[in-house]
């Protein structure tokens, strides 16, 4: 087979971090490629030399492609050499039509004037090309699903002539039906010779599809091996450099009282009239449990645990008991007031204030408990959160650091100190391992366990299914805004709960 | 997952000199400013009675400045100031002069109006939503035409002594000592209690050495302050205003509840909203202070002056902007300090003055001043590229 690529001693240097340290990178031509390692690892920093971005001279080693020695400068050297990089954030102008996003940049035009009917064919062949035949180019980006917007990106990546396209994390927002669709794309792609690095961190996705698989650990090439040659546990203990003994330790609960109780629940949709996102859905959470709630993308999860929180627009109907009381939650501070904590599925975005320190962010909803006369006794704020700087092992030199420099997980578990702190009876996580490597999802569930131990009750969010089925105690599933299956954790199977988020009996 | 050696790594390093470089950089800009001016003046800007000048001068662009950080911080924008201060100042001079009243009830009056405005255009912003900038633009007009109409476009003069003194007296000498040694005072016991606090808590305390450095270094600044204003007629009234504010609202930027919250809506709206923070009573509260503090400046404005006129205060707003964002104010929320924005007021007061001195025409003066906000702004950009290149 030949080679494609390769990337030779390639060291990269920030002021005080060796990010890279002689890291080699081979990719055949025509696979597709798996580059796997923690977050921190050192798999962006690769892919960013290789796209460009850091350019010729402030890195060493080099990089040859068809075997050609190559010096890429910018990001259009790189992709002159065929090489694309779609990011795990979209780059979209989501207010644009699919056809002007498609040649963003790149717009084939005649003294300055857009050729439109050429920009509209051109996108019509290249929209089949990744199995979007349904959609128009004129039709407006942002009101395609996530799923078809990670395809256009593709599609825009093909059209400059890519024949190496690096994917990073691009089924993160996507449905199971949308990843299946996805990969599907890629194995038609592998047929037609293109070369695909893949980076993720859903392993099952990589033994799915992946010829081979390269793994980075601390800015080092640890192995590359066919995937033929190698199981899932065998990768995860060389990203992590140690045996993982288990990756869901799951503890026995021990349910007591119920603290939530939701009856005949209903959340109208706040943009179109009639139309319900939550349709009379009754469940209830105990003491010392976790409740997993599962289902497909738009299936009305999401809003049901904001609108219990108190900051969904749509109305609501139904009833919410805490700890036997009957509750109508008016706003967040309501909420937090009531023991309720949400730790959103987007944490920069809902989570956090990145810009502020480690301290601020962790007791930002209970400032007022360390706060005599609206003063914040500043003594009270480090000794809390330097506890859960410590407990919850926040890698960041002090409390003073500031999130945004932080790595995922690390941000994560600055979210879940923020909610720890206010005491919360029900403990609410959205999707709470997205984005977050092996080692940190293990210490964010083993942090869940602790908590159940002492008494919360914790309702978790998450679309993959191994992490329902292997941390929680009772599963609910939800389709189209209606409960249409509950299991407890001995009885259910990823095939169950497909069948119940999919509406089949 | 981490073994102790990581633990050991995550001990927290105690920095006690935190270097502000930004901070540092605007400093050494004002003294530079300063320094350039004594030389091309031949020595008269750096008088006692120049300096005294200098302070008035600075005064009311402080005043509403230390406003217009917080309302920028939470990411919003006041353009209304200034013709509030015209009309306040007109509210306040008509009460006065046409009416009579004693000048401490007219302040108190005026103050109340000012915040009643305030919560006018804070409702506004906060709870119809409609845009900061809008809002107050529409404010900008509408407080001028009143000024107009209440005025009559006249000059409204007449003024008590007592209401001119705010604006125009003096801390006489003897009490200008006794503030300094009681600012020092204050300063010692608060260190001291910090100190007491941490080590009630177990933290680290800073060294003692730096402690009573830090002692020495305030009642120099303190009292080279106090003897230069004394060595002319003493400390200006609006700027010892000027001085108390600051302390103020530092105070609350920094050490309270409220204070923090707004820098968290500032820095992420969302995030702040799921974290069970009021937005909207918190931004209401904010044009509220915000308001007040422009009905201040207008009492200073026109004591100063000695009467109300009807173009008071225009342009104010953008002067008060500028000293916000050269003082390191981020126009895109959640960043700046009224520290900060007190140094960029003098900066820009300090150019005002020493082009005036030296009798620079009036064109250049706005030329050079426009290209140092720029000048100013993009120092910070580029100072923040850097830090994030690492």
């Amino acid at each position: 087979m030949t080679i494609a690529l390769e990337m030779k001693q390639i060291t990269k240097e920030f002021p005080g971090v060796k990010a890279l340290d002689e890291v080699t990178f081979k990719v055949s031509k025509g696979e597709v490629h798996a580059l796997c390692g923690e977050n921190g690892a050192g798999k962006s920093t690769l892919m960013k030399v290789l796209s460009g971005l850091y350019p010729e001279g402030t890195y060493e080693g080099e990089i040859l492609v068809d075997g050609e020695k190559k010096a890429f400068t910018n990001i259009r050297d790189a992709e002159e050499a065929g090489i694309a990089i779609i990011y795990q954030e979209l780059a979209m102008v989501r207010g644009m039509t699919v056809a002007e996003n498609l040649f963003l940049g790149n717009e084939p035009q005649k003294l300055g004037v857009i050729q439109w009917d050429y920009v509209y064919s051109e996108t019509e062949k290249w929209l089949a090309q990744v199995g979007l035949e349904g959609i128009r180019p004129d039709q407006i980006t942002g009101e395609l699903g996530i799923g078809q917007q990670q395809l256009i990106e593709i599609a825009k990546a093909l059209s400059k002539n890519a024949n190496i396209l690096i994917l990073d994390e691009p089924t993160a927002a996507l449905t199971e039906k949308e990843v299946e669709i996805l990969l599907n794309i890629l194995r038609e792609f592998k047929k037609r010779g293109v070369t695909c690095i893949y980076i993720s961190h859903k392993l099952n996705e990589v033994f799915d599809i992946a010829d081979s698989i390269t793994i980075l650990r601390d800015g080092q090439t640890v192995a590359t091996h066919d995937t033929a040659d190698i199981d899932e546990d065998k990768v995860i203990s060389l990203m992590v450099g140690r045996e993982l003994t288990e990756r869901f330790p799951r503890v026995e609960a021990n349910p007591g009282d119920v603290v939530l109780s939701v009856k005949n629940y209903s959340v109208k949709d706040p943009d179109q009239a009639g139309k319900y996102l939550i349709d009379d859905v009754s469940f209830e959470v105990k003491k010392g449990e976790i409740l997993g709630i599962s289902g497909l993308m738009g299936a009305g999860r999401t809003e049901l645990v904001m609108s219990l929180f108190g900051t969904y627009a749509g109305l609501t109907s139904g009833e919410v008991e805490i700890d036997g009381e009957k509750v109508k939650i008016k706003n967040t501070e309501h909420a937090i007031k009531k023991g309720l904590a949400l730790v959103s599925e987007d944490r920069k975005k809902y989570g956090l204030v990145l810009g502020m320190s480690i301290q601020n962010n962790i007791t930002l909803p209970s400032l007022k408990w360390i706060s005599p006369y609206g003063v914040i006794s500043e003594n009270e704020e480090i000794k809390h959160s330097k506890l859960y700087h410590q407990s919850l092992r926040i890698k960041a030199p002090s409390v003073e650091s500031i999130v945004g420099n932080l790595s995922g997980g690390n941000q994560q578990k600055v979210v879940l100190g923020k909610w720890l702190m206010t005491e919360p009876k029900v403990l609410i996580v959205d999707e709470p391992t997205r984005g977050i490597d092996v080692g940190a999802k293990f210490e964010i569930y083993n942090i869940m366990n602790e908590l159940i131990k002492k008494g919360v009750a914790i309702i978790m969010i998450s679309s993959e299914l191994p992490e329902v089925l292997g941390i929680s105690h009772r599963v609910l599933v939800l389709n189209e805004g209606k409960l249409t299956g509950e299991f407890d954790y001995k009885d259910a199977t990823q095939e169950k709960i497909m069948v119940a988020a999919t509406g089949g009996k | 997952m981490s073994t102790n050696t990581e633990l050991v790594q995550n001990k927290q390093k105690v920095k006690w000199i935190a270097f502000d470089l930004r901070a540092y950089t605007m400093i050494a800009a004002l003294v530079l400013i300063w320094i350039l001016f004594t030389f091309l003046s031949g020595g008269s800007f750096i008088e006692p009675r120049n300096l005294s000048n200098l302070f008035n001068q600075m005064s009311v662009t402080s005043v509403l400045a230390v406003g217009m950080v917080l309302i920028i911080v939470a990411g919003h924008i006041d353009l209304s100031v200034g013709s509030l201060v015209g009309l306040t100042g007109g509210v306040a001079a008509i009460l006065n002069s046409t009416y009579d009243w004693n000048a401490i009830v007219v302040f108190a009056v005026t103050i109340a109006f000012g915040a009643l405005v305030g919560l006018w255009q804070g409702w506004w912003v906060a709870y119809r939503a409609v845009p900061a900038f809008i809002v107050t633009l529409g404010g900008m007009l509408i407080f001028r035409g009143v000024l107009l109409g209440i005025s009559d476009s006249r000059t409204i003069s007449g003024l008590s002594d007592g209401f001119k003194t705010v604006g125009t007296g003096y801390v006489p000498q003897e009490w200008g000592i006794v503030v300094g040694v009681l600012a020092v005072v204050v300063f010692t016991l608060l260190l001291v209690l910090k100190r007491v606090s941490r080590k009630k808590f177990g933290f680290d305390i800073e060294p003692m050495v730096l402690s009573l450095l830090k002692i020495v270094l305030v009642s120099i600044i303190v009292f080279t302050f106090v003897l230069a204003m004394n060595d002319y007629k003493g400390i200006p009234i609006p700027i010892f205003v000027v001085i108390f504010l600051a302390i103020i609202f530092t105070f609350i930027a920094k050490n309270t509840v409220y204070g923090r919250q707004i820098y968290a809506i500032g820095g992420n709206p969302e995030a702040a909203r799921l974290s069970g923070i009021n937005i909207k009573r918190r931004t209401l509260m904010l044009f509220v202070l915000g308001n007040t503090l422009a009905a201040i400046a207008g009492i200073l404005l026109t004591a100063r002056v000695g009467s109300a006129t009807v173009n008071a205060g225009t342009m104010y707003e953008l002067d008060a902007i500028a000293a916000a964002v050269i003082g390191g104010t981020s126009l895109l929320g959640g960043a700046g300090t009224i520290s900060g924005a007190i140094i960029g007021a003098l900066v820009m007061a300090s150019l005002d003055n020493g082009m005036s001195l030296m009798s620079v025409e009036t064109f250049w003066q706005y030329i050079v001043k426009g290209g140092i906000l720029i000048l100013a702004v993009w120092m910070d950009i580029y100072s923040r590229q850097r830090k994030n290149k690492g």
